[in-house]
């Protein structure tokens, strides 16, 4: 267990270490913030003036050792919008994103593995094609396209849902969160809604997959010849036994729900990282862009870590770095 | 005394896109309170369709079309499924063929066993641990107390066996299907686990259905041998008549094909042919194709011969000499 944990701390320095490569090759070669940054009007010498502030007329392996080093000691640099700490401006949208991600997750297995469960255990009826055929278009329409339906249905439509913004929060043991109020709850469900689609669908369809992979299993027919009830095999010795690999997809899919909420938050104005990041790319705002990057990677990596952990305790057959 | 199981005119098809397959087509078997029927036949014979017929366990596109199974006079044919949940695993018992596949890969020994008394029996958990903990003791797990806690991939495939024998004997049932309990297993092992189960069925006064498709094996442990073929028993009597004096040319060919009859040096005795697929099975005697007394009135189905006392074979030219 130590050496995992060891190993995988060493793995995931070497990661971050790549990935702050690569993040700054790529912001450098996409234009000078300068040009943007600049009012039209400015001359020559404060053009000049703030290129040396920012540090831009170091070359770029003098730019990237010192970002290095400063990333070393915690700090990712300062916004040259915001002029503010660029780590402190991602960890302050942080809240809305993990709150608006973790709702579209829940909302994805609470009515996916159901809705996939009885899927699978009565394949070929109307329900079962009614489910599959709902799961294709969650997850073969556009998202953006979706969020607008979802829009002009319960918002413009029916105007039973706000449509922008987070609403206001309140605070729950200490944290400033949209689930504090009921104001807060209304803003929540359109964005969540549209976020978990995809992933709903996502979920239906994998847990379809297991359920019918594993009643034709000998220990499903054992669980019968013992006279255990329906309910007994497929709630406890079935859904044990698709819970391994669900978890999994579904851990890794949070990490891709909170990358990529981008979409969802640009249409809903949910003021979380993915807005944030859309605005700092669009002004070249490479401190803030690298400091986002950095941290959904480290986000991916511990959360893949966390999924690790749980696998082994949902199957007693794995173990940590395939050693016993 | 009346009979125990009584199986009459038993036909279960199953009704698969390319036609019929009469896995089982018209069988008539029964056994007594403490006695033991080999059930013998090569793969696809029927033979395990039959055993998994008497739980009500024929899962669609089968189903039993015709026929009767009683047992203890109740009839099982067409009864309601609570009421056959209430039989496994009570009143009759399976021993399934892998012992790999049948517990629950991701629950614990105790866990499953637990399980199954309560399925059956309204008593605390700790009564049924005990009692799971003393039936592991019988059929030969070493320190049952601690082996319980462990999971399934924790134990060899013998002992995995034992532990779903002891499943098996939990309710301590008046009859146990043994679906080739020892096919999966070491030659070792399968001396081990014969020599149990006759112990253990001798004991306990267990009637036992032992599916095999080694004669060898089943002469051993069986009282009485029913050879299959097609979905048919071809023939039935004590094991010493079927074995000794077999009557019809498939239980023949099967004994000569067991190696160690044969002079060494000499080659191997062999049926010629394959088993005819039964789902489009030619008029006659299924067997005539590859018999070598065929003749022309094989064109008809035999009926059923009695050859000697409770012996029967349904061959229209029985064997009478004495297998050398």
């Amino acid at each position: 267990m130590t050496v995992f944990l060891i190993r995988r701390l060493l793995q995931t320095l070497a990661v971050l270490f790549a990935v702050s490569l690569v993040v700054f090759v790529g912001l450098y070669a996409v234009g000078n913030p300068a040009d943007i940054l600049l009012p039209d009007d400015a001359t020559e010498v404060e053009r000049q003036a703030a290129i040396r502030s920012l540090g831009l007329d170091q070359p770029l392996i003098v730019q990237y050792g010192l970002f290095l080093k400063n990333a070393l000691s915690g700090d990712l640099g300062r916004s040259f919008v915001y002029n503010e700490p660029s780590i402190k401006l991602i960890l302050a949208r942080f809240p809305a994103t993990l709150e608006l991600a973790l709702s579209a997750l829940f909302i994805a297995m609470v009515l996916g593995f159901p809705l996939g469960l009885y899927a699978g255990l009565h394949p070929g009826t109307r329900m079962e094609r009614a489910i599959m055929t709902g799961s294709i278009l969650g997850f073969s329409l556009p998202n953006f396209w979706q969020g607008l339906m979802l829009i002009l249905i319960f918002s413009i439509g029916l105007g039973w849902l706000p449509s922008s913004g987070r609403g206001q929060t309140g605070s729950l043991f200490g944290i400033e969160t949209s689930f504090a109020t009921w104001d807060g709850i209304r803003h929540l469900i359109l964005p969540a809604t549209n976020l978990a689609l995809f992933k709903l669908a996502l979920v239906i369809r994998l847990t379809r997959a297991q359920v019918r992979e594993t009643m034709p299993l000998d220990f499903v027919k054992f669980g019968r010849a013992r006279g255990l009830t329906e309910r007994r095999i497929v709630g406890v010795h079935v859904a044990k036994t698709i819970a391994a690999p669900i978890v999994t997809v579904i851990g890794m899919e949070l990490g891709s729900v909170i990358a990529f909420a981008v979409v969802t938050e640009s249409i809903f104005a949910w003021p979380g990282m993915g807005k944030l990041i859309i605005d700092s790319i669009n002004r070249l705002d490479r401190p803030v862009v690298a400091a986002y990057l950095l941290v959904i990677t480290f986000l991916f990596i511990l959360i893949n870590l966390v999924v690790d952990l749980l696998y082994t305790a949902l199957d007693p057959r794995v173990r940590l770095g395939g050693k016993s | 005394m009346s009979a125990l199981l009584e199986v009459r005119g038993l036909k279960t098809h199953f009704y698969t896109r390319a036609g019929v397959v009469k896995a089982v087509d018209g069988i008539d078997f029964t056994l007594n309170a403490g006695e033991v029927l080999g059930l013998v036949g090569e793969s696809g014979s029927g033979k395990t369709v039959a055993s998994f017929s008497v739980l009500g366990l024929i899962d669609p596109p089968g189903r039993i079309v015709e026929g009767s199974i009683k047992f203890k006079g109740e009839e099982l044919v067409g009864s309601p499924v609570s009421r056959m949940r209430q039989l496994r695993g009570r009143d009759i018992a399976m021993v399934f063929q892998d012992p790999m596949m049948t517990l629950t890969p991701v629950l614990k020994i105790e866990t499953q066993m637990i399980e199954t008394v309560l399925a059956h029996e309204t008593v605390s958990r700790k009564a049924a641990r005990d009692r799971s903990i003393e039936v592991l003791r019988r059929v030969g797990i070493p320190t049952p107390e601690d082996r319980i806690g462990a999971y399934p991939h924790q134990f060899s495939g013998g002992m995995r066996q034992r532990v779903a024998i002891a499943i098996a004997l939990l309710h301590a049932p008046a009859l146990i299907l043994a679906d080739e309990p020892t096919t999966a297993l070491d030659v070792t092992i399968q001396g081990q686990i014969i020599a149990e189960m006759q112990k253990l069925v001798a004991e306990t006064g267990t009637a036992m259905i032992w599916v095999s498709h080694d004669l060898a094996v089943v002469e051993t442990i069986a009282d009485s041998v029913a050879v299959m073929y097609a979905g048919r028993v071809v023939e039935h009597g004590p094991s010493a008549n079927v074995i000794g004096r077999p009557a019809h040319p498939y239980t023949e060919g099967l004994l000569n094909s067991i190696p160690s009859r044969t002079t060494p040096g000499k080659r191997l005795n062999q049926i010629p042919g394959m088993a005819p697929s039964v789902l489009n099975l030619a008029p006659g005697c299924p067997f005539a194709p590859r018999c070598p007394y065929e003749q022309p009135a094989c064109a008809e189905i035999p009926p059923a011969r009695n050859i000697g006392p409770e012996h029967m074979a349904r061959c229209i030219t029985p064997l009478t000499r004495e297998l050398t």
